[in-house]
């Protein structure tokens, strides 16, 4: 199981409460997967953080895990061995913008 | 016993705002999906209690939201919103072409008839429906498909359809209209479109007359006369008699004619509403007067509603979205500004009062009477 840190306007869409999630990914553990896996478990967030038509990233969300910054990173990376072991969560974030 | 809900948009949230048939106490819920922009919130006029809201966010994009009880709860239905076919380009503010990209939802429009059946207008700029109250929208592709699609340009908005009128009298006819491209009309339930702009003279663009480039602020209709259409325009407030065949300028003796909003009187066709904004440049009313402006001759002699309003030290804006009318009689009026307040008159325009205000900047108001 791979722990989710999901930003708050996410949770309240998911009805979640403050605490991170645990999401479940088939196959390579690759930053794509863990994607796919968030929107599998919780089909309401589909759009809020990928481009529905083009699979990019939102400007404005920001991936880290073990203090990396995996934004830029291609959707076939392989994730942290940390993040996989479940010793530290993949985080989802808002960026730091406008207001 | 009668009474109003206004539906409040703002840029960080949702408001709902109730008073029963003499509208002098209202009740406040809200904010709804705080932190989010709320673009537009409108009821079904065949379910006054199912509502769509248009809930967006510069981080996580999309959102519509349903209410099945008159917006006491809500649940998120589809957000997924994609083109039909090769997007294709239109043109961006340095001329070049540029790829139509999903932004937001700017107006949803509910059917007359049916409380599922949804059209959305979107930046940029296209038409989307839903016939399942919201779980799935694809485009309507005749209207981008119309050849003038690659000419359209934003307006310092974006490029936005945000006006769906629906004609009551037939089913087929509706009409949109775009900033900076103009109004369209269908005639066969939105399968086909076209431009409607003949009439309009507008400086700003190369050709002053040109069929599309128009930037349309605003476009309302009373429902006794679906083929009287009232437009503000950047600047200008026009009609048209012929369901948009030809404008004409009604502006008369405005001390501006720029604005974003129009309205018109729910049982008087010919009484319109609009609020004067100093200028393109300058978003806030003249000499920091707020006064709405009344047309009891559908346009050229106009005069200022002030009584209630501020009249000193006003600077604040009306947004397109931000003008309802309810059905009671009396005709209630209603407007919200980006200072925060929602201004009400239940004497048809003679009298105001903020009957709530300090919100965050309103966006889209909306009213709905309630039987």
């Amino acid at each position: 199981m791979i722990r989710v840190v999901l930003p708050a306007h996410l949770r309240t869409l998911a009805r979640l409460g403050n605490d991170e999630v645990q999401v479940q990914v088939s196959g390579q553990p690759t930053l794509g997967a863990v994607l796919d896996a968030i929107e599998a478990t919780y089909p309401v967030l589909r759009g809020t953080i990928r481009d529905y038509g083009t699979e990019k990233r939102r400007p404005f969300v920001r991936f880290f895990a073990c203090e990396q910054d995996l934004s830029h990173e291609a959707p076939s990376t392989l994730l942290p061995d940390a993040v996989v072991r479940g010793a530290e969560p993949f985080l989802v974030v808002g960026a730091t913008a406008g207001g | 016993m009668s009474g109003v809900r206004v539906l409040v948009g703002t840029r960080k949230g949702a408001f709902v705002l109730s008073a029963d048939g003499k509208r002098d106490r209202w009740d406040v819920t809200g904010p709804f999906f705080g932190g989010w922009e709320l673009y537009h919130l409108k009821g079904s006029p065949a379910d006054p209690n199912r509502i769509y809201a248009s809930q967006s966010s510069g981080w996580f994009g999309q959102m519509i939201q349903r209410s099945n009880d008159g917006g006491k709860t809500w649940e998120p239905v589809g957000n997924k919103f994609v083109y039909d076919g090769v997007p294709g380009t239109h043109q961006w503010y340095d001329g070049t072409p540029h790829p139509w990209e999903f932004k937001r939802v700017w107006h949803l429009e509910p059917s007359l008839t049916d409380p599922d059946t949804v059209y959305a207008g979107v930046e940029d700029a296209a038409l989307f429906r839903t016939t399942d109250g919201g779980q799935t929208w694809s485009e309507m592709p005749g209207l981008r498909g119309h050849g003038s699609g690659p000419h359209w340009a934003p307006g310092a908005g974006g490029l936005c359809l945000h006006t769906i009128l629906l004609d009551p009298s037939n089913a087929q006819r509706m009409f949109i209209a775009i900033s900076a491209a103009g109004a369209f009309r269908s005639d066969d339930g939105g399968a086909t479109w076209k431009p409607i702009n003949r009439g309009l003279h507008s400086q700003y663009i190369p050709n002053p007359t040109a069929e599309v480039g128009h930037c349309v602020h605003r476009l309302a209709m009373h429902r006794s006369r679906p083929s009287t259409l009232f437009m503000q325009k950047h600047w200008d407030v026009m009609r048209t008699d012929d369901a948009g065949d030809q404008w004409k300028e009604v502006s008369g003796n405005l001390p501006t004619d720029f604005g974003f909003v129009i309205d018109v009187h729910a049982h008087e066709p010919e009484t319109i509403y609009v609020v004067p904004i100093k200028s393109d440049s300058e978003h806030y009313p003249m000499d920091g007067k707020l006064r709405v402006y009344r047309s009891r001759s559908g346009g050229n002699e106009w005069e200022a509603l002030t009584k209630g309003l501020p009249q000193q030290d006003c600077y604040v804006n009306v947004l397109r979205d931000a003008m309802s009318v309810d059905a009671l009689d009396k005709c209630g009026i209603y407007f919200g500004t980006s200072g925060g307040q929602v201004y009400a008159s239940a004497d048809g325009g003679d009298t105001w009062n903020a009957i709530v205000r300090d919100l965050p900047p309103v966006v889209s108001v909306e009213a709905q009477t309630l039987s």
